[in-house]
């Protein structure tokens, strides 16, 4: 078996993902639509919250997706700001997105889920206040990115933009620890089970999140392979340019 | 369909909106990714015959 570093080569990793992307994405369909059916059809209301638990399975994975997007675009612009891997910040630009459009359903259905149980769509709570930033900061990653000309320039600036945004992407995820005040509740998932949401609701849920990240997974292959033949028809574009 | 009661509009809306936003960032990336593979086909092509 080879080094990782070997997917560091657009033609390799482009290669290697081209074989897996078919099996993740059919995983991630059958994860996806298995959790939300279950989950939708097949699970009993809660005694509190009524029918309204049904939107965990979207606001949980979300919620858990947008912060490690970028917890993962932290890594890969580690590695760019260390090693200058293309390919890496070519999918910490790739996942912007992804992680944006996993905030945005997070922040949509913990409104539509807060107005009935909390009789508020927002309220200036720690977490929802840092997820907001954490949105935020998505817009300006990507806004960045798309702003600056030379792709070198634009990696090193958006990296360091990356690093500054990951106060809040762990701000929002420790929140409720740090302040134990604000409407939202803690964690719904923990590795101690006492604390975790009751069975019935527990595994589909697991379904749905495992369906998130093999979507996150097969998306970031797709669009990782976008921006790599994106560089090189901009690179071909200036070369036919100067000759 | 399950009864959900005086929530279904709470329900619904957040299932309609989250789908409606994961299909739409599907949709975009295979386009985009389809649109980028033509595009680059196009101009190495160029360059190839142009020597």
């Amino acid at each position: 078996m080879g080094s990782i570093w070997e997917y560091a080569n657009p033609k390799k990793f482009i290669a290697t993902t081209d074989k897996v992307l078919p099996w993740v994405s059919l995983l991630a369909l059958v994860a996806l639509v298995g959790g939300l059916v279950w989950g939708f059809f097949f699970t009993p209301d809660d005694y509190k919250q009524g029918s309204t638990v049904k939107i965990i399975y979207l606001h949980v994975p979300s919620a858990l997706m947008a912060i490690n997007v970028w917890i993962m675009m932290l890594v890969a612009s580690l590695i760019w700001i260390v090693r200058r891997h293309h390919v890496s910040a070519l999918a910490a630009k790739a996942a912007a997105p992804i992680g944006a459009t996993m905030t945005l359903i997070a922040l949509i259905t913990g409104a539509i889920w807060g107005q009935p149980m909390w009789g508020t769509w927002w309220e200036w709570d720690p977490r929802l206040t840092s997820f907001l930033i954490l949105f935020l900061f998505y817009l300006g990653y990507m806004a960045l990115w798309s702003a600056i000309e030379n792709d070198d320039t634009a990696a090193d600036l958006t990296s360091i933009l990356c690093l500054v945004g990951s106060v809040f992407a762990l701000l929002s995820r420790y929140a409720v620890n740090f302040w134990n005040q604000g409407l939202h509740q803690g964690a719904s998932l923990s590795m101690d089970k006492e604390e975790n949401v009751a069975d019935v609701f527990y595994y589909p849920l697991l379904l749905s999140i495992a369906g998130f990240i093999l979507l996150f997974i097969a998306l970031v292959f797709l669009r990782t392979q976008t921006e790599i033949r994106a560089r090189r028809m901009r690179a071909l574009l200036a070369r036919e340019r100067m000759s | 369909m399950p009864d959900l009661g005086k929530y279904a509009q709470a329900v619904l809306a957040s299932y309609a909106v989250s789908i409606a936003l994961i299909v739409a960032m599907i949709v975009v990336s295979i386009l985009r990714a389809r649109k980028m593979k033509v595009q680059l086909k196009e101009v190495e092509g160029r360059i190839k015959s142009n020597g």
